[in-house]
This record gives C-alpha cells, structure tokens and sequence, in this order.
C-alpha cells in the first residue's frame, strides 16, 4: 500500500509446474541465474541466515536475511539494497514469496514492501520483479528463458 | 486479459492503483462517476484476468495492480520480433561476409 507509512506491491503469476519444481527454482543458485539476469544468489536458506544477491562481477547489489523458510510455501526475506546509497538509506524492507498449489499451477505470489511512504527502492524493484517473474514462468514452462541478461 | 483491458473504465481503475496501490473499495471509488457497484463489478474483471490482486488485512481488502501478465504478452511478442530480428541480422551478416551456406 502506498500510503503514509508504506510502499508496496503483490505480484501474482500462475505457472504451470508443481510446488517442489518452483520451490527448487526459486532457491538453486544455478537456476536463478538463468532467469534472474546472471544474478548470483547465496544464503543456506534456512531463518536467520545471511543472504545476498550479487551481480555477475561479483559487486554485491542487496544484502539481508531469510526471515522465515516454509518448503514449498513460503519464503520470507529481509532485504536491503546495498549499492545505491539514497535507496541503502531506506532501510530494510520485506520480500514475500508464497506459493499455492491451484488445479495443477501453482500460484506464486510476491509481496514486496518496506515502511515508508514513496520508496525509490520498492519502486525500483516493482520494475523489476515481472521481468523476472516472466522469465521464471517461461524458463519452468519451457525451458527457455525469453529476456536475456 | 485483453477483454478485461478493452472497458476505459476498468483501464481507468488500473492507472488509479499503479498511482497509488493498495487500496480499498470505497477508497478506489472516491471521486469516480461508477456507481459502487459498478467499480466492483469492473474490479472483479480485473480479478479475474490476473491484473488485480487482492490481500485481506484486518477488516480491509486491499486491491493491488498485477502487471505481470502484460509482461508475459510482451515477452511473447517482443521475444518473437526480437528473435526474427537476430535471425535477419545473421542472415544479412553471412551475406555480407559471402558465405552462402552459413
């Protein structure tokens, strides 16, 4: 919710594949690389572990931690940009992942939020996340990613 | 998804979330000439074409844009323009280089 306290977005995307296929997607280093733009993920994802994002040459591009594991439900990540020194500067917002098993998709929803009005970060990552998405959908539907890094 | 993008209306209630998202029934309906009833309806359309979602919190339902699944449209066209583009290109490449068999 963009109201006086909060920045928010909840993106949905039905994909067809089984909640353990998207779970191992969704947390396999190799596999986020090919749909996430060559970004390199690394946590033991398990609750209270670092985790970090990376970009290809290895500058680090967010920073948190897993708030909370729940295989193949839900992921919880408490994240902060660490590159941009006005978006660093907001703090750390939330990222949701819940998944949902529906008539043979699963349904994966992503809340990403931080509590502040107006953030340049969440609207930075808002711009991203349904590139990635897409690319995940498309890359676990048929095996080929469509936007390339 | 095309269908629920067709109504001005419904168009309308999309620029309204991606200004401000996040929000309730009655606030989406401030302001607005559609009866409530209308808005809701429209929203519920939306819904169903995977532009709008919702998330209960307290008493509130909270209607967020989707854009997800324009994206997805997108890749399936510009993913094909684009891949016939690169197709052109090295055709035009092997003819430029002479080799006729590429």
């Amino acid at each position: 919710m963009d109201s006086v306290h909060e920045s928010r977005f909840v993106y949905v995307t039905f994909i067809r594949t089984t909640p353990e296929r998207l779970w191992a997607a969704l947390t396999d280093p190799v596999f986020i690389k090919r749909y996430w733009f060559g970004m390199h993920v690394e946590t033991e994802w398990t609750a209270g572990s670092p985790w970090t994002l990376t970009f290809a040459d290895g500058r680090v591009a967010d920073a948190g931690e897993i708030v909370e594991v729940d295989p193949p439900r839900r992921i919880v990540i408490r994240w902060r940009n660490e590159w941009k020194p006005e978006m660093k500067a907001e703090g750390y917002s939330r990222c949701t992942m819940d998944l949902e098993e529906l008539d043979g998709a699963v349904k994966l929803t992503l809340t990403h939020g931080i509590e502040r009005a107006g953030s340049t970060f969440i609207e930075a990552v808002s711009g991203g996340w349904p590139k990635i998405l897409s690319n995940l959908k498309s890359l676990l539907e048929t095996g080929e990613v469509v936007l390339k890094p | 998804m095309f269908r629920a993008l067709a109504d001005p209306n419904r168009r309308e209630l999309l620029d309204r979330l991606h200004h401000r998202n996040g929000q309730t029934l009655a606030a989406l309906c401030a302001g607005l000439a559609m009866s409530r009833q209308a808005v809701t309806k429209h929203l519920g359309i939306l819904e169903g074409a995977h532009l709008v979602t919702t998330r209960r919190e307290g008493r509130e339902k909270l209607h967020f844009i989707n854009p997800v699944p324009i994206y997805a449209i997108a890749d399936r066209w510009i993913g094909k323009f684009e891949r016939s583009r690169l197709a052109a290109l090295a055709d035009l490449k092997r003819t430029l280089e002479g080799d006729e068999h590429g």
